[in-house]
């Protein structure tokens, strides 16, 4: 993967193709705890993290278990033709659930055990990102983007990785971004139908324009 | 034709079994990585912790200088911090947590917020302020639009901020503090940008009614009912419990009531004998409430 490529991906991820804003998901932590900035920080980082690691297991699931490839280990256990042990349709939504999820239950443990006072202010967004479809979203693009064929299109497996880092970073931009129009309009003269969800929904509708003036760059 | 339907919809079995093996294994080996994981990685508890954490209001006010009751608890268990700092608890959490910890406390007496400032309608604009309605925000520009930099702005962030609806208006526009429901968590002490509030014991009635640290003269040019440190108070105290600091009387609610000579001394009238069940007439009378000093006028 060369530079120009990384480049490509960082690009497109954050801004053109961002999460919340262009692809519309993760859009319920998105309003939920985008009330204040350290909030919305805090669970940026613990999507930057989850997204990350999701994409280098999810991965390897879909490449070994899941692809119907002549390294499907299936196919080197019984043999056959690869096209037979095609779980893909079946199996990845699922799987990529499971792997997901006890991958953020493992590292909640890890964190609370390593560091209780990142844990305290973590702990509760690490558990909602279980949920949070955004993750499962960047595990299913990484493969429709990174496979041709179900076979890996070259620097596939970093590719992924990076598009699972910069995919959290784009969702950490429009959520912080989004909670400080929020603190702000805290205190505007919003009219009272308006006040609370409904102006930060229109918020984020003109936000998400705005990110359209980023479709040209890719 | 039956044959032709059934292998057009049903999976191979050569999908069934890889998908069943497939998905249990990935399931099984989770499942024993996260419980090896939970036995390895188990963070002890003080079960103390939780009991103390069930007795606390669980508010998470920030009187007691934690971020929340769970830090608080955290403290206290871990002897780091005393049991009676939890304010909207009182004496009765306090007491609870001694017995958890086998402690002894020595209650405290009950505080209530106290603003001291008396600007209120009377109050001298700068300029007129067209921004966001809140003190914070108003305190910002120039010094905040009020004559005095050191005067209550009047767009009631303590009110605004008080969880316990503690708060009445004063006839001339001032906060009052409703001692009954104030429960001393400091939220308006930490909202007010002038740094207006103070917990004071609930049993003490004088109070000085403002914060202006300058001089006489500047006082004067910018509050009518400003103090001009001009020491009198201090003299007649019969018990050194006025003091000067910066050109500012401050009261030492140790030392106990201060006696109505000095209550009376003030040339300006700053110093109130302030009766909290009458907040909103704000002017009780002064001399009969001290005449029967022994007995406090009201106790909430
Ligand atoms: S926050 Fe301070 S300045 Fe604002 S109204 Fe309350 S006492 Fe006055
Ligand atoms: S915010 Fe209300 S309850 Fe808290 S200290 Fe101030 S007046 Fe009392």
């Amino acid at each position: 993967m060369g530079i120009g490529e990384a480049f490509t991906i960082l690009i497109s991820t954050i801004f053109v193709y961002n999460f919340v804003l262009s692809r519309f998901l993760g859009l319920c932590p998105y309003m939920g705890v985008s009330k204040d900035t350290s909030s919305a920080i805090g669970m940026g980082m613990a999507v930057i993290f989850v997204m990350t690691l999701a994409s280098a297991v999810t991965w390897p699931v879909y490449r070994f278990l899941l692809a119907p490839s002549t390294s499907n280990l299936w196919y080197r256990l019984f043999g056959g033709s690869p096209a037979d042990y095609d779980l893909t349709r079946v199996l990845r939504t699922i799987s990529f659930i499971l792997v997901i999820a006890a991958l953020v239950q493992f590292v909640e443990m890890f964190i609370r055990k390593a560091s209780p006072g990142l844990y305290r202010s973590l702990g509760i967004y690490l558990a909602l990102i279980t949920t949070n479809c955004a993750v499962l979203g960047v595990a299913v693009l990484n493969i429709d983007m990174f496979f041709q064929n179900a076979q890996p299109v070259p620097g596939s497996y970093l590719k992924s990785i990076l598009q699972g880092f910069t995919a959290g970073v784009g969702f950490t931009l429009a959520m912080v971004l989004m909670s400080s129009i929020r603190e702000r309009l805290e205190i505007a003269d919003v009219p009272e139908p308006l006040r609370g969800i409904p102006i930060a929904l229109i918020v984020a509708s003109i936000m998400s324009m705005a990110f359209l003036g980023f479709a040209g760059l890719i | 034709m039956m044959e032709a339907l059934l292998a057009d919809n049903l999976l191979a079995v050569s999908t069934i079994v890889p998908a069943v093996i497939g998905l249990g294994g990935l399931g099984i080996v989770f499942g024993i990585v996260l419980a090896v994981a939970s036995e390895r990685l188990a963070v002890k508890v003080d079960a103390r912790v939780k009991q103390v954490l069930d007795i606390l209001p669980g508010i998470n006010c920030g009187a007691c200088g934690q971020p929340g009751c769970e830090g608080y608890a955290d403290n206290v268990v871990a002897g780091k911090a005393a049991p009676t700092l939890c304010a909207p608890g009182g004496p009765e959490v306090a007491q609870k947590i001694a017995e958890v910890l086998g402690l002894a406390v020595e209650a405290g007496e009950r505080l209530v917020a106290f603003c001291h400032c008396k600007g209120g309608k009377d109050s001298e604009w700068k300029y007129d302020y067209d921004g966001i309605p809140t003190c914070g925000a108003a305190a910002l520009i120039a010094g905040g639009p009020i004559a005095c930099n050191y005067g209550c702005i009047g767009f009631y962030d303590c009110i605004a901020a008080c969880k316990y609806d503690a708060f009445l208006i004063a006839p001339n526009g001032m906060p009052v503090v409703n001692a009954e429901k104030c429960v001393a968590c400091k939220a308006c002490v930490n909202a007010c940008p002038r740094g207006l509030f103070e917990l004071v014991p609930i049993s003490r009635k004088v109070h000085i009614l403002c914060s202006n640290l300058d001089k006489g003269k500047a006082v004067k040019d910018v509050c009518q009912v400003g103090c001009i440190g001009c020491t009198r108070c201090v003299k007649k105290c019969d018990n050194g419990q006025i003091s000067m600091k910066d050109g500012l009387a401050v009261i030492d609610y140790s030392k106990g009531e201060v006696n109505i000579e000095a209550v009376e001394s003030c040339p300006v009238g700053v110093i109130h004998h302030y009766a909290y069940q009458d907040p909103i007439t704000w002017q009780p009378p002064v001399k009969e409430a001290l005449k029967g000093a022994a007995e406090p006028v009201q106790s909430a």
